[in-house]
C-alpha cells in the first residue's frame, strides 16, 4: 500500500510517500527533513489526533463547554469517543482546565475543559 | 471624564490592546457587543492558537481565557452587551463613542480609540448562488455559534462552500458530530487552508472539488439540492459541466471582509485590496488618534498576530497621547510590486524596526521577496494566499529608503 501525504510539519508542504507492506514501513520519500520523515511514518501507522468536542452544561450560563483532550488519541478510536462524550453533562461552574474525563475508554488521556462556564 | 483609549471590540485584537495600554498606563475602556468577551475564539474549540505568541498549543477558548484572566486582573473597565452606533471625531484629542446597552444609549469620551471590530463572513448572495431562500443555509461562523456555544446541530447532510480554513474546520466539526459532508467546493484551483487543515479533508474522506462553484439553491422549506457547475482557468462557467448535489445544509465559507463601516462613515480612507483602512506603522488611519487592528485591518490567519497587531496599536495611542500625535520626519509609502495582493501598514517613518503584514496573489515555489529600494532580499521555499507572510524591517534597513518601499514576490532563479 502506498501513502500520499502532505506533510505538516512546516509551512513547505512536502509530498511523502511511504510504502507499506504488511502493516511495515518499505520506504519513506518526498521528504525534505527528518521531521517530515518521522511523521509521515507515524501518520500511516499510528495516526494520533487530538480530540475536541463540546458537552452539555447543567445550570450554566451557557448550555455547552469546550473541551479537548489533554494528548493526541489513535485515530480509531475517536468516533468511540465522540459518541461518549456526546451522553454526558458537566454541572456549572467550570473553570478552563477542570479535568471532565480521567481515561476515558481506558485511553491515557483526559479530558479537560477548554472554556470557563460561569453558573446561571 | 475623558478615556486615554476607547477599544472597540472584544476579540483578540480588542484584548490584547486593552492589557497592554493599561500596562502602559493608560485609562481603558473596553466595549463589545457581545454577552462575553472573547470575539470569535470562545467558538473556536479546536487546538491551533497561540503557537507563536504563548509558544504553546492552545484552544481558542482557552487563548481567550488568558487575556480575559488579565482583564479582570488588572480591573479594565469593559462593557458588554455593548453596540457601538457611531464614532464622532471632534478633534485629534476628543472623540465620542455612542453605544447602545442594556442601560440604554451612552456616550463616551476618549482621547484615542483602537477600533478593533474585526470582520464579516461573506454570505451566499454575495457569491452569486441563487434559488430558492430556504432553511439551512448558514455561513461557517454562524453554524460554529450553533454548534459549539449553543449545543444545537444545524444539520445532517453538508455542503460546505470553500475550502479556506473556517470551512474545512467546520467540515471536521460536522464529521465529528456524526453528520455526513458530502463535499466541499473550492472555486479556486487549489485549496484555500492551510496544510494541517487540508488533511482534514483526508481523516474524513470528504470530496473536495477543485475550480467549481455552487451555482443554485433548491428546496421547499428546507434545502434539499444545490447545483454545482465546473469553471476555467478564467473563472468562468464552463456549459454542460453541471451536477445536483443532495444536501440539507449549506454552509457558505467563502473569506471575510473587514468590518470598516463606522470608520468610512468619519472618512477614514480604505484601501480596497485589504478591505480595511490605510494605516501608519503604529495602526493609525487616516484619521489622527483612531487606531485599527486585527481583522478589522486586515484578513489574519493567526491569531497571534492579530493580538501582536493590537498591542501595537496599545503603544500608538500611548505615543499618540504623549506627542499630541504620531510625529515623523517623513513617511515613506510601501508600496505592493508583483505578486502582492493584501499589505500593511502603507505608511512607515523608517525610524523604528517595523512588521510588515502581507498576502501573495496566488500560489509560488523558490521564492525571492525583495525590497529594491533599499535592497532587502529573503529566500522561501514556498508562498500561498492561505499563509500571511510577516516580514520584519529594521531600522537601519530602511535608512536608504527615501518616498517608497516596494515588496515584490517574484520566482527566484533555480
Amino acid at each position: 500500500m502506498r501513502y500520499k501525504l502532505t506533510c505538516i510539519v512546516c509551512p513547505m508542504g512536502c509530498t511523502v510517500e511511504v510504502e507499506v507492506e504488511n502493516g511495515r514501513v518499505k520506504e519513506v520519500s518526498g521528504y525534505k527533513c527528518p521531521r517530515g520523515k518521522e511523521w509521515a511514518i507515524e501518520e500511516v501507522i499510528s495516526p494520533k489526533r487530538v480530540v475536541m468536542s463540546v458537552i452539555k452544561v447543567k445550570d450554566g450560563k451557557l448550555p455547552t463547554v469546550s473541551v479537548k483532550t489533554d494528548k493526541p488519541v489513535p485515530k480509531d478510536k475517536i468516533p468511540e469517543l465522540m459518541k461518549l462524550l456526546a451522553k454526558i453533562e458537566v454541572k456549572a461552574p467550570i473553570e478552563v482546565g477542570q479535568v471532565i474525563l480521567e481515561k476515558p475508554l481506558n485511553l491515557d488521556v483526559k479530558v479537560v475543559a477548554t472554556r470557563e462556564v460561569d453558573s446561571a | 471624564m475623558i478615556y486615554d483609549t476607547i477599544i472597540i471590540g472584544g476579540g483578540p485584537a480588542g484584548l490584547a490592546a486593552a492589557v497592554k495600554a493599561k500596562k502602559l498606563g493608560l485609562k481603558v475602556l473596553l466595549l463589545d457587543e457581545n454577552e462575553f468577551l472573547g470575539g470569535i475564539l470562545p467558538q473556536c474549540i479546536h487546538p491551533g492558537f497561540g503557537l507563536h505568541y504563548f509558544k504553546e498549543e492552545l484552544t481558542g477558548p482557552e487563548f481567550a481565557h488568558r487575556f480575559i484572566r488579565e482583564i479582570n486582573k488588572l480591573n479594565i473597565e469593559h462593557y458588554t452587551n455593548a453596540y457601538v452606533l457611531e464614532i464622532e471625531n471632534y478633534s485629534d484629542l476628543e472623540k465620542k463613542v455612542v453605544f447602545s446597552s442594556p442601560k440604554g444609549v451612552m456616550e463616551v469620551w476618549g482621547k484615542t480609540i483602537i477600533y478593533a471590530a474585526g470582520a464579516r463572513e461573506r454570505h451566499a448572495f454575495e457569491i452569486g448562488i441563487v434559488g430558492d431562500r430556504v432553511a439551512g443555509i448558514y455561513t461557517a461562523g454562524e453554524a460554529q455559534t450553533l454548534m459549539d456555544i449553543y449545543g444545537v446541530m444545524p444539520g445532517k447532510e453538508v455542503v460546505i462552500v470553500g475550502s479556506g480554513d473556517v470551512g474545512l474546520i467546520m467540515a471536521r466539526r460536522f464529521a465529528l458530530e456524526g453528520a455526513k459532508v458530502k463535499a466541499v467546493i473550492e472555486l479556486m484551483p487549489y485549496p484555500g487552508g492551510l496544510a494541517r487543515n487540508v488533511m482534514i479533508l483526508r481523516d474524513f474522506e470528504i470530496p473536495l472539488y477543485l475550480s467549481h462553484k455552487v451555482v443554485e439553491v433548491r428546496g421547499r422549506k428546507r434545502v434539499e439540492k444545490v447545483k454545482v457547475v465546473k469553471v476555467d482557468e478564467n473563472l468562468k462557467e464552463i456549459p454542460g459541466s453541471e451536477f445536483w448535489i443532495e444536501c440539507d445544509t449549506l454552509l457558505i465559507s467563502a473569506g471575510l471582509i473587514p468590518n470598516v463601516k463606522l470608520l468610512k462613515r468619519i472618512g477614514a480612507q480604505i484601501d480596497p485590496l485589504n478591505g480595511g483602512p490605510i494605516v501608519n506603522e503604529f495602526l493609525e488611519t487616516t484619521i489622527p488618534g483612531i487606531f485599527v487592528a486585527g481583522n478589522a485591518l486586515l484578513i489574519n490567519d493567526l491569531v497571534d498576530y492579530v493580538a501582536e497587531q493590537g498591542e501595537l496599536a496599545a503603544l500608538g495611542a500611548k505615543e499618540f497621547i504623549k506627542n499630541q500625535g504620531i510625529l515623523s520626519r517623513k513617511w515613506i509609502e510601501l508600496k505592493r510590486g508583483s505578486n502582492v495582493r493584501i499589505l500593511a501598514p502603507h505608511y512607515i517613518s523608517g525610524e523604528r524596526d517595523v512588521y510588515i503584514y502581507a498576502r501573495v496573489s496566488r500560489p509560488m515555489e523558490n521564492v525571492r521577496v525583495t525590497f529594491p529600494e533599499i535592497g532587502k532580499e529573503l529566500r522561501l521555499p514556498v508562498v500561498k494566499p492561505s499563509e500571511m507572510l510577516r516580514i520584519k524591517l529594521k531600522a537601519e534597513e530602511m535608512q536608504k529608503a527615501e518616498k517608497e518601499i516596494t515588496m515584490e514576490v517574484e520566482k527566484g532563479e533555480v
